[in-house]
């Protein structure tokens, strides 16, 4: 017998399938028990395929038995059974259990009504990302904790209370009403955009798994984009606005797994197959007459996919940065504005609007400071490069800092 | 923190300038307000159309735009978070409004509520 081939993260992406379809069937306030009935599918699945090789067809093996271990579990437990079968049984014609639906577009119904019921208003943007990384995405308590620095017990309490919530909300698994979309939808987008912000900025050594997250970030947009009433310009522009970053993913490290700076990358390694995406998005995303901060994001995105500096891309980022930060300031953005208005009326000019940005607690804020600086005062570069040193907070950018300072002290010597 | 609101005030309104110039002005409304929201110091603002500009006057007299007898025009307005009057002022004189002859900047504190 051929030994089959198991197409790689089947196990998760069947788990957040499963998980999702299983929540829907039982409600949020039972989120434990199809977590439960899926780690156990998987479970029997790991016990018997070990030793009698992967079955013909994989995920219908696990939908049989997930959908078996469903009833079991309302039959055997009568308690529950008395509280929540009646729910169950009412949405059927039948007086049997009725079948848990694992067909796909169930499936897919199920993870979006999901994704809106975790992004609830009512619950924490950590907690929503941690159960979405864990209903919706398949990821583990373990890797979870990795994702976010921190041990499994943090994430154990956070997944626990974001639960909790859902239970006393009384959380409805449904779409929300078609005038409410666009409200609802709000809290879903920064769910998404930081989940996938985690990914690509996180410090967590695990290279793969930082790439996986942005991976499921990237699939629930899409999940989103598939459903005609969340196709929205919005949606367009955040998948636009990934599609930019991931583009840069194989670029971005070196062998020895060090970060690559944005001018430092060779960008004959961008996938270019993701910034036709992202345009396309971007395309999509331009009907519509609101202009969301995922539509600037995205656009600055898109100019920087042009490695080329050339008057008017930077003139362009300025704007969208100008334009950023009149509808919601950040210091980062705040920050690379400055670093486009260098590149546009030059360094001296930039040097006089950072003086005034006082983020001073902020080390990226020396380090700008330090580049504006470095070129026309060179005292005031070092610096603020040191001020950078002492405040950086990860190792890649004491790493980073560090080389920029003995560059600086090279031209000393010249 | 008190918001401020700083209208700018054209002599002449209606005075027509070139397309280019009208660019120029625009690129340099557009960085002086960045460099505010860089500042996070800005709350809000607005340019005002003269287009469907009407004036209603006492007995529901209404006129066209505000030209006419009355030369000078507000042009439009931002709002801005200052520790002080005199920040206010400062953010004030970076206005490209302000290279127009005989433009002004009123600077105007906001009232709190309550």
């Amino acid at each position: 017998m051929k030994t089959q081939e198991l197409i790689p993260h089947l196990f998760r992406s069947e788990f957040s399938k499963i998980t999702a379809v299983l929540c829907k069937y039982f409600g949020a306030a039972h989120i434990e028990v199809a977590e439960d009935l899926a780690s156990e599918t998987f479970l029997l699945a790991l016990e018997t395929w070990a030793y009698k090789g992967v079955p013909e067809n994989p995920t219908a093996w696990l939908y049989t038995v997930a959908k078996n271990k469903t009833k079991n579990y309302l039959y055997r437990n009568q308690l529950f059974a008395g509280k929540i079968a009646p729910e169950i049984k009412a949405a059927s014609t039948s007086d049997e259990w009725p079948e848990v639906d694992l067909s796909d577009e169930s499936i897919t119904d199920s993870q979006l009504q999901m994704l809106f019921a975790i992004c609830h208003p009512g619950i924490s943007t950590e907690a929503q990302i941690g159960l979405s990384l864990r209903i919706l995405c398949g990821f583990g308590i373990d890797e979870i904790a990795t994702a976010f620095l921190t041990n499994k017990e943090t994430i154990n309490k956070r997944l626990f209370r974001a639960k909790e919530k859902l239970r006393h909300k009384n959380v409805a698994i449904e779409f929300p009403p078609v005038s409410e979309i666009n409200n609802r939808l709000e809290p879903v987008l920064t769910t998404l955009y930081l989940l996938f912000n985690e990914g690509y900025y996180s410090e967590s050594q695990d290279a793969v798994l930082r790439e996986d997250l942005c991976v499921e970030a990237m699939r629930l947009t899409r999940l989103l984009l598939e459903h005609e009433q969340t196709n929205l310009p919005q949606v367009n522009a955040l998948l636009a606005l990934m599609c930019f970053h991931a583009s840069r993913f194989p670029a971005r490290k070196n062998e020895t797994g060090e970060i690559v700076l944005y001018q430092d990358q060779d960008e004959s390694l961008w996938n270019q197959e993701l910034i036709a995406q992202g345009s396309y998005h971007l395309n999509q995303a331009a009907q519509g007459d609101r202009i969301s901060k995922y539509h600037l994001e995205a656009t600055i995105a898109y100019w920087h996919t042009k490695k080329d500096d050339s008057p008017e891309k930077w003139e362009n980022i300025l704007q969208l940065y100008n334009r950023l930060l009149q509808l919601e300031y950040s210091p980062i953005a705040a920050l690379n504005r400055t670093f486009a208005l260098s590149k546009t009326k030059g360094k001296e000019a930039a040097v006089r609007e950072a003086e005034k940005l006082q983020l001073t607690g902020n080390p990226y804020y020396f380090v700008l400071l330090g580049e504006l600086y470095t070129g026309f005062n060179r005292d005031l570069a070092m610096t603020n490069f040191q001020k950078a040193q002492v405040l950086a907070k990860t190792q890649t950018d004491r790493q980073t800092i560090a080389k920029k300072i003995s560059a600086l002290k090279k031209t000393e010597e010249k | 923190m008190d918001e401020f609101i700083l209208i700018f005030r054209h002599p002449d309104g209606g005075k027509l300038v070139s397309p280019e110039q009208m660019q120029a002005w625009m690129k340099q409304t557009m960085d002086w307000i960045g460099g505010i929201a860089a500042q996070n110091k800005y709350v809000s603002g607005s340019g005002l159309p003269f287009d469907d500009a009407r004036v209603v006057h006492s007995g529901n007299v209404v006129t066209n735009g505000p030209f006419g007898d009355i030369k000078e025009t507000i042009g439009g307005f931002i709002v801005v978070r200052a520790t002080s009057v005199e920040e206010a002022v400062e953010f004030a004189k970076g206005s490209p409004v302000l290279q127009g002859e005989g433009n002004t900047v009123e600077v105007r504190k906001i009232a709190k509520d309550g």
